[in-house]
């Protein structure tokens, strides 16, 4: 036990003279929250579009004047011009164009069948899907007002309107889903890299050997050496929280208890793959190396820049090993759904089930070396 | 009943897969010799002393150090050891008097006793004025014999120095061994490694090896008699020609 403090102690008083390291930990969850909250959202603002009006009716007049009062869209527009639509798609200054047909009106009044052609620059295929999925939410409202104006019942009411209703984040506000997403890579990045690195750098400049030489047991070595991690990540957990109540509001709708408790055990996993990466490392650069490889697996396959679900299946079926996509979850249930205990205790069982594997392993090859 | 012995080998060997590193090696050290083991590069000087100190398990043959057991005994001795590799062991960002506190501390001296040892330690290496310098400041010399104090903090019966003077200029180099001295005439045992032939004068006894074993064992005086050598240096070419042969 009294080891263990010198340790501890020693290893504070290393990282709390690193000026960069403590300044890390300070200005990392500040630069991540502030900017990234901002930077990382999925709404897309600004779209350029341009509407070539082959028809210039009361109707095509009104549909642009719908389209240029919508927030979403930067809109352009022009008479029968498709060709300079065209070429502007082609050197990507819009990034869409709908075309009216002539006789847009006119059919709309006879026979309620009518068109418009949208062509969608589909480089950035998440973009184009919204800019299609925005655009067409407009032409729906406006032939539903144009056909109740005109005093049609649907007669032919060819499609359904589906509303949504968004629960736990109602007005869709994508810094509230990713809030909690950057507290999770956060809480993530500063355990693994941090720990990861450390027990290697003692192997570099030589001093690890000099403590195997002493009466230190390992298990005081290991656990002095990853606690500090531990705490700092914690640390870093109730800063970013702070920071985000107070500059985003995100609600804290369950326990932060339980929060706090599902972070504990889920950075025993993390230090346990730190421990295991600089156990397998003789360098700080091949620890780097290693690190920056987990974490890149690790981020994309959590769900936290795209929906797991959307993943082909067998990525879904690798996500399942994916500690930070059940402490992803958790975090956002708990957060935004106040999601009890009940709730995610299979991620809990999980988690501690991945801590226990990660670490014998780490451990049983730290032994061996 | 006190061990005249500080360290008995009996055919120690370490196999690397199909490389012997030390092959099957007998020695005795007296307590409170200096004893040399000297060899050129890759003759397995390093691997032999990890073995004595711990650091890694033998393939066969048998050792005690201090009195214990290398396979069952292995805490006890490290309590009864001091070790100094050749690669600089202390912490670079941490204060001199921190790095001796740390040490002192994982050897379970009780605090006064450190501070006790502490204020012996830096008035006897003229350190006592800088002692919150970080270690980064410091000369190589300096962190040497620093290194090397802080390595017997816990009053060891033996001292395990692997290299100790590689990269420091002569003269650092002979205050070291000065140091060295001293506590081997207080009774302190130090076993040695180095490939500075001048340094192997100094020594009581020393041990030659090459490709794993003991060529040659003996006082310097011996070895330069039995080889008909004027110095350390010849009587090592010599034992390197013979094995050549």
């Amino acid at each position: 036990m009294r080891n263990l403090f010198i340790i501890l102690k020693k290893e504070f008083t290393q990282i709390f003279r690193d000026k960069v390291m403590s300044r890390m930990i300070i200005m990392m969850p500040i630069v991540q929250l502030l900017l990234l909250a901002h930077a990382a959202t999925f709404d897309i603002k600004n779209i350029s579009l341009l509407i070539v009006d082959n028809d210039n009716s009361t109707f095509s007049s009104e549909f642009i004047a719908k389209f240029n009062g919508n927030n979403y869209f930067i809109t352009h527009w022009n008479y029968g011009n498709q060709k300079l639509a065209e070429s502007k798609l082609m050197e990507g200054s819009i990034d869409l164009y709908i075309e009216i047909p002539n006789g847009f009106e006119k059919n709309l009044l006879t026979s309620q069948e009518s068109g418009v052609h949208v062509t969608v620059n589909a480089i950035d295929g998440a973009k184009a899907g919204l800019a299609m999925f925005y655009s067409n939410s407009v032409v729906n409202e406006l032939i539903n007002s144009f056909s109740r104006n005109k005093g049609y019942i649907n007669i032919n009411q060819k499609f359904i309107n589906i509303e949504y209703s968004h629960w736990f984040n109602p007005e869709l506000n994508y810094t509230t889903f990713m809030v909690p997403g950057i507290l999770v890579l956060l809480v993530s990045m500063i355990g693994l890299f941090l720990s990861s690195m450390n027990i290697v750098r003692e192997k570099e400049i030589g001093t690890l050997e000099q403590l195997n030489v002493t009466p230190i047991k390992k298990s005081e070595l290991l656990l002095g050496k990853l606690l500090p991690f531990w705490f700092i990540a914690l640390f870093e957990l109730g800063f970013g929280l702070i920071l985000a109540k107070v500059f985003f509001d995100i609600p804290m709708e369950g326990s932060l208890w339980l929060l706090f408790a599902i972070s504990a055990i889920y950075l025993t996993v993390i230090l346990g793959i730190g421990l295991f990466i600089s156990t397998i490392t003789s360098t700080q650069q091949q620890a780097m190396l290693f690190t920056w490889f987990f974490s890149v697996i690790f981020i994309l396959l959590s769900g936290l820049f795209t929906a797991i679900e959307n993943m082909p299946y067998w990525a879904q079926v690798l996500t399942e090993f994916n500690p930070v996509k059940y402490y992803m979850q958790s975090t956002r249930m708990i957060m935004l759904k106040g999601s009890a205990y009940d709730d995610i205790s299979v991620f809990i069982y999980k988690l501690t089930a991945f801590s226990i594997v990660i670490n014998s392993l780490a451990i049983l090859l730290y032994r061996k070396r | 009943m006190k061990h005249v012995k500080s360290i008995t080998v009996e055919n120690l060997t370490k196999i690397f897969g199909n490389f012997t590193a030390v092959d099957n090696i007998s020695f005795d050290v007296e307590q409170g010799e200096i004893f040399g083991f000297l060899g050129a590069n890759g003759a397995g000087k390093t691997t032999a002393m990890k073995m004595l100190c711990g650091l890694l398990m033998p393939t066969s043959g048998t050792a005690r150090i201090a009195g214990f057991d290398i396979y069952k005994e292995s805490e006890k001795i490290k309590r009864n050891i001091g070790y100094m590799s050749q690669r600089f062991s202390l912490y670079e960002d941490l204060s001199i008097i921190e790095n001796i506190d740390f040490y002192a501390g994982i050897y379970g001296l009780e605090k006064k006793e450190i501070r006790n040892r502490t204020n012996e330690m830096l008035e006897k290496l003229n350190m006592k004025s800088i002692k919150n310098e970080m270690l980064s400041s410091l000369p190589l010399g300096w962190k040497q014999k620093l290194a090397f104090s802080t390595a017997i903090i816990h009053k060891p019966e033996i001292v395990f120095l692997d290299e100790p003077t590689g990269g420091v200029d002569p003269i650092t180099r002979r205050g070291f061994w000065e140091l060295i001295y001293e506590y081997a005439y207080s009774g302190m045992t130090i076993f040695v490694t180095t490939h500075y032939m001048d340094e192997a004068e100094y020594c009581n006894r020393i041990s030659m090896m090459t490709e794993g074993r003991i060529a040659a064992l003996g006082t310097p005086a011996k070895l330069k008699s039995d080889y008909n050598a004027i110095d350390m240096n010849e009587v090592f070419i010599k034992i390197a020609e013979v094995k050549r042969k």
